[in-house]
């Protein structure tokens, strides 16, 4: 069964999981990527220029209307919402914070689970609240696939307890085995 | 009574039906707005109120009273802030004051003003600039309740150190707490901010012209509507704007993929700051 898109969250420690996700990807992963880390309301727009220039992929910042595509992987930026259209385009708004935080990644798997159904995969890294949680729930009601990076591996644990907590965690797995994983899933 | 099962989707021909009798009804067309975010404001507000299907909070809101106002107030984001982006102003300050101070009189359009964090902060910088008292300020919403508030020009205290701190950033000229004076844990700007302001409730996708005007500010209302109304409400703007006058947008809003984009000039790219041509190409 194929995946069309994966969705993931990160928040403290987000960076550095993020980077050995992306690094371990292939060239050739094309499943598109649509994550949102929290960032501090004034930082810049640095991470996407960062990872862009560790990896094969196309990495940015998305931009409200466009298109998702093979190959990319967009970031939410700082200070704004990310959100799936059911057209497979996103958007972005500036409604209220949720849980202190935007991006919201409640916000950014509950639009993909709805436009992704069973074809989405949500993964919940490092973090120290509980956002993401909700997401990962709303996933596994439109049977999509879920994963939380162990705590054990988690720069800070809460993040991926409190997804794990939900009961709608379908694999639990270091951060050193997500890359390979999500190959074996969608290459 | 059990509490119904949580919703977790609505069919997209349910919730059009649902926007298309709010168009009817009550005047207020959201059918192209757009739809994730719609979606997700509306399920929210089924779920708070523990309904079980978008018919059952259709049926309420057109026969209830008080449950439009709870669905005007989930579909218009009020969410503002003083000085938001503090470079937009800085921005604002250098490139398009200069050009301004060259008109006897000057008008001003803040569209989708919301609370009027963001009218108090141009008026803030239009005084410091010395031409506040030749202006005539223009600020709209569709919303009602919110231009209520704005017309108070009370905030929280609570904001205040991050506005000081953006208002600094801006370019500020002052100290800002000479501009209001607390309260409790409320602050009041100063009364003579508003003396050249007329705040006055005006739909962008529904109602037409509102004047000719200068300068128009629409910051984080674009964001929200899709291609096609993106680019009705773009067109309303270049009818309001005299020849040479300026439009300032959100930071994630652009005019370059929209139909008018070949009749503006770009004055900061970063700030979305756009000067509509002296001449028009045909
Ligand atoms: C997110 S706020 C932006 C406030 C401010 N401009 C800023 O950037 O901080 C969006 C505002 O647009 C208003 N709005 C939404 N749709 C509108 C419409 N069709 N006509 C006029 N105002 C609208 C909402 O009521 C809300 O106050």
């Amino acid at each position: 069964m194929g995946f069309d898109a994966i969705v993931i969250g990160s928040s403290a420690g987000g960076l550095n999981a993020l980077k050995t996700i992306i690094t371990g990807l292939p060239h050739n992963f094309s499943t598109p990527i649509i994550l949102t880390q929290h960032l501090s309301p004034h930082s810049d727009s640095y991470i996407a220029e960062f990872l862009n220039q560790l990896s094969h992929l196309t990495i940015k910042e998305a931009d409200g209307g466009e298109k998702i595509m093979p190959s990319h992987v967009y970031i939410a930026p700082p200070n704004f919402h990310l959100l799936v259209e059911e057209d497979f385009t996103l958007n972005l708004t500036v409604d209220e914070k949720i849980n202190y935080s935007r991006p919201s990644i409640d916000i950014l798997f509950e639009t993909a689970a709805i436009a992704y159904k069973n074809k989405l995969i949500g993964i919940i890294l490092t973090g120290a609240n509980n956002d993401g949680s909700n997401g990962i729930i709303q996933i596994k009601t439109f049977d999509g696939f879920t994963i939380a990076q162990s705590p054990e591996s988690a720069e800070v644990a809460v993040m991926p307890r409190s997804a794990i907590e939900t009961g709608h965690i379908d694999k639990i797995l270091p951060l050193q085995e997500i890359a390979a994983f999500l190959v074996s899933l969608c290459c | 009574m059990q509490s119904p099962e949580r919703q977790t989707n609505i069919q997209n021909h349910e919730l059009e039906l649902f926007l298309e009798l709010i168009y009817r009804v009550f005047g207020y067309d959201f059918r192209n707005y757009n739809k994730a975010h719609v979606k997700r404001r509306i399920l929210h507000r089924i779920n708070n109120l523990e309904l079980g299907s978008i018919s059952e909070l259709q049926h309420k809101v057109l026969h209830e009273a008080g449950y439009f106002d709870l669905i005007l107030r989930d579909l218009s984001i009020n969410v503002t802030e003083m000085y938001r982006d503090p470079g937009f102003y800085k921005s604002m300050r250098e490139e398009v004051i200069p050009i301004l101070r060259t008109y006897p009189y000057i008008k001003i359009w803040h569209a989708g003003c919301a609370t009027g964090e963001e009218v108090y902060s141009f008026a803030i910088l239009l005084q410091e600039e010395g031409l506040y008292e030749r202006a005539q300020i223009y600020a709209t919403d569709f919303n009602q309740i919110v231009l209520e508030i704005a017309k108070k020009a009370i905030y929280p205290v609570s904001k205040i150190k991050e506005y000081t701190r953006n208002y600094q950033e801006s370019g500020g000229k002052k100290s800002f707490s000479d501009y209001y004076v607390a309260r409790y844990d409320s602050v009041i700007f100063d009364q003579s901010l508003k003396k050249n302001i007329v705040f006055a409730e005006h739909n962008l996708v529904t109602d037409s012209v509102f004047a000719e005007v200068n300068l128009i500010i629409c910051r984080n209302v674009l964001i929200y509507f899709n291609k096609e109304l993106q680019n009705k409400v773009v067109r309303l703007f270049t009818e309001s704007l005299i020849k040479g006058g300026f439009l300032g947008l959100g930071s994630k809003e652009n005019l370059m993929f929209t139909d008018v984009f070949d009749q503006y000039q770009t004055i900061d790219l970063k700030e979305k700051i756009y000067k509509k041509l002296v001449i028009t190409k045909k």
